[in-house]
């Protein structure tokens, strides 16, 4: 059995969280400057360009890319043969995410759902930290994360369809939720759709969607179709970067299939802002 | 779509120039608010008291930054979303609010009292809090310091680059871009 300290879980955590608030990774960076080229509104390429500028002064002045500094998603693959020495697992990435988000300046944006009270003081700087666990072969830990804003999260929705309305049906539910949500969640977006499963198993599939590089393609070719058609759709919409009207109101589509019951297909689709903010580490 | 560099406060003839689409560069005093402070502003107005600043011709920003690196005025400083703040705007709009920055689109109430009382909706780029936040030279709480992120702060800013979604003839740039580019099959 591999051992491995609290200690180093924790300072790794916090590393990741003040490098990811900073630094947009290279496949968003690479896929608005596509986005740039081929838009064809002058407004929404404006707004392109300073997302770019943007990314520019974050990175060399270490400012958090967005106010937003996102609540903090973790997928967690943890081997069968690793043990955590001096804590739990669980409490070393709270513990790192807080640290990570006050040492760099970033937003407490955690609060109670009814009071609206910040829960900095009671429960921990933007704690807790939303954490998905999952047990595999090996002795490493792999972890990915994810700052997730409120705007993009607030228009995300989940709907179980009835199994004939098919293929067809998913692009139509896509279609509707990215042209309710107009320019609310920060376009050019990137969509995570979450396809199968039961209804949580959607949702989380369409959350974890979002992880993947931006614009990588589908290794499944039947999902990778869907993909294309889907972008397609969703940047006929005119919606645009910011809402102000546009071609690229999408910068990708990414779906995760999961095996479903035999009466259902639950679909679920998760919104990402242009500041998609994700990187990951192996322990 | 023309290009103005205005000084705050603005005036009702600073705005009656500005169409939808158009492109600001704003210069001067600007205050930070966003649902709870708007809360508190509407009450005092419902009671007849006093506002913690002039609301004649200001410009209200609907942001609640980053904490500021030590010598910093102000973190990471984009708009939020606006909805949240449309049920208060009109009230304020009456009292002579001027301008309002944020993103996303805005009730049909709003875009119908910026036409009857002469008020403008801009637009700042949401998820450019870091160069955002390089416009605005100094900030401080003049209101609901309890508040956190949603106190009311004075913010200096020096060419903070927003664009006209709503004007005071009724136009709205997210409908108007829309249309525009929108394919139908």
């Amino acid at each position: 059995m591999r051992e491995v300290a609290y200690s180093d879980i924790v300072n790794a955590i916090k590393n990741l969280i003040i490098t990811t608030a900073t630094n947009l990774p290279e496949d968003t960076i690479k896929a608005l400057e596509k986005a740039l080229e081929e838009e064809k509104s002058e407004v929404a390429k404006e707004v392109i360009r300073q997302l770019l500028e943007n990314a520019k002064i974050a990175k060399e002045e270490e400012r958090p890319l967005c106010q937003d500094t996102g609540l903090a998603v973790f997928f967690v693959k943890v081997g069968e043969d690793v043990k955590v020495v001096g804590g739990s697992l669980k409490d070393a990435i709270n513990e790192g995410t807080e640290l990570g988000y006050k040492e760099g300046y970033l937003r407490a944006s955690t609060c109670d759902c009814f009071t609206r009270e910040n829960l900095k003081d009671k429960v921990g700087y933007n704690l807790p930290a939303v954490i998905h666990f999952d047990l595999v072969p090996g002795d490493k830990i792999e972890i990915e994360y994810a700052a997730k804003g409120g705007g993009s999260e607030n228009v995300s929705r989940a709907k179980v369809l009835p199994p004939a309305a098919g293929k067809q049906g998913i692009i139509d539910f896509v279609k509707e939720v990215v042209s309710d949500a107009g320019g609310n969640p920060c376009p050019p977006i990137t969509i995570g759709v979450g396809i199968g499963g039961t209804f949580e198993k959607a949702a989380i599939s369409s959350k974890h969607a979002l992880f993947r590089d931006v614009g990588t393609r589908n290794p499944d070719p039947e999902l990778d179709e869907l993909e294309q058609i889907i972008l397609q759709e969703v940047n006929k919409l005119g919606i645009g970067a910011m809402g102000m009207g546009g071609t690229k109101t999408a910068l990708a589509v990414h779906i995760e299939k999961n095996p479903c019951h035999i009466a259902s297909l639950p679909v679920s689709v998760n919104i990402q802002c242009h500041s998609s903010r994700h990187s990951h580490i192996t322990i | 779509m023309a290009t103005y560099h205005l000084k705050t406060p603005l005036s009702l003839e600073d705005v009656k120039k500005l169409k939808a689409g158009d492109v600001v560069y704003l210069t001067g005093t600007i205050y930070t608010a966003r649902d709870a402070a708007h809360k508190r502003l509407v009450d005092l107005i419902e009671k007849n008291e006093k506002l913690p600043f002039e609301l004649e011709g200001s410009v209200i920003y609907f942001v609640g930054p980053t904490p500021p690196k030590p010598g910093e005025p102000i973190g990471s400083a984009g708009p939020t979303t606006s909805y949240r703040m449309d049920s208060y705007s009109p009230t304020l709009l009456k009292h002579g609010l001027r301008g309002m920055i944020g993103k996303g689109k805005r009730s049909k109430e709003v875009i119908e009292a910026c036409k009857e009382y002469g008020g403008v909706y801009f637009g700042a780029t949401g998820g450019a809090g870091a160069l955002l936040g390089k416009k605005i030279k100094s900030a401080k709480v003049i209101a609901y310091p309890e508040l956190g992120p949603e106190a009311i702060r004075e913010l200096e800013v020096e060419d903070f680059p927003v664009t006209v979604i709503n004007d005071t003839y009724g136009n709205d740039l997210y409908q108007m871009g829309r249309e525009k580019y929108e394919v139908k099959n």
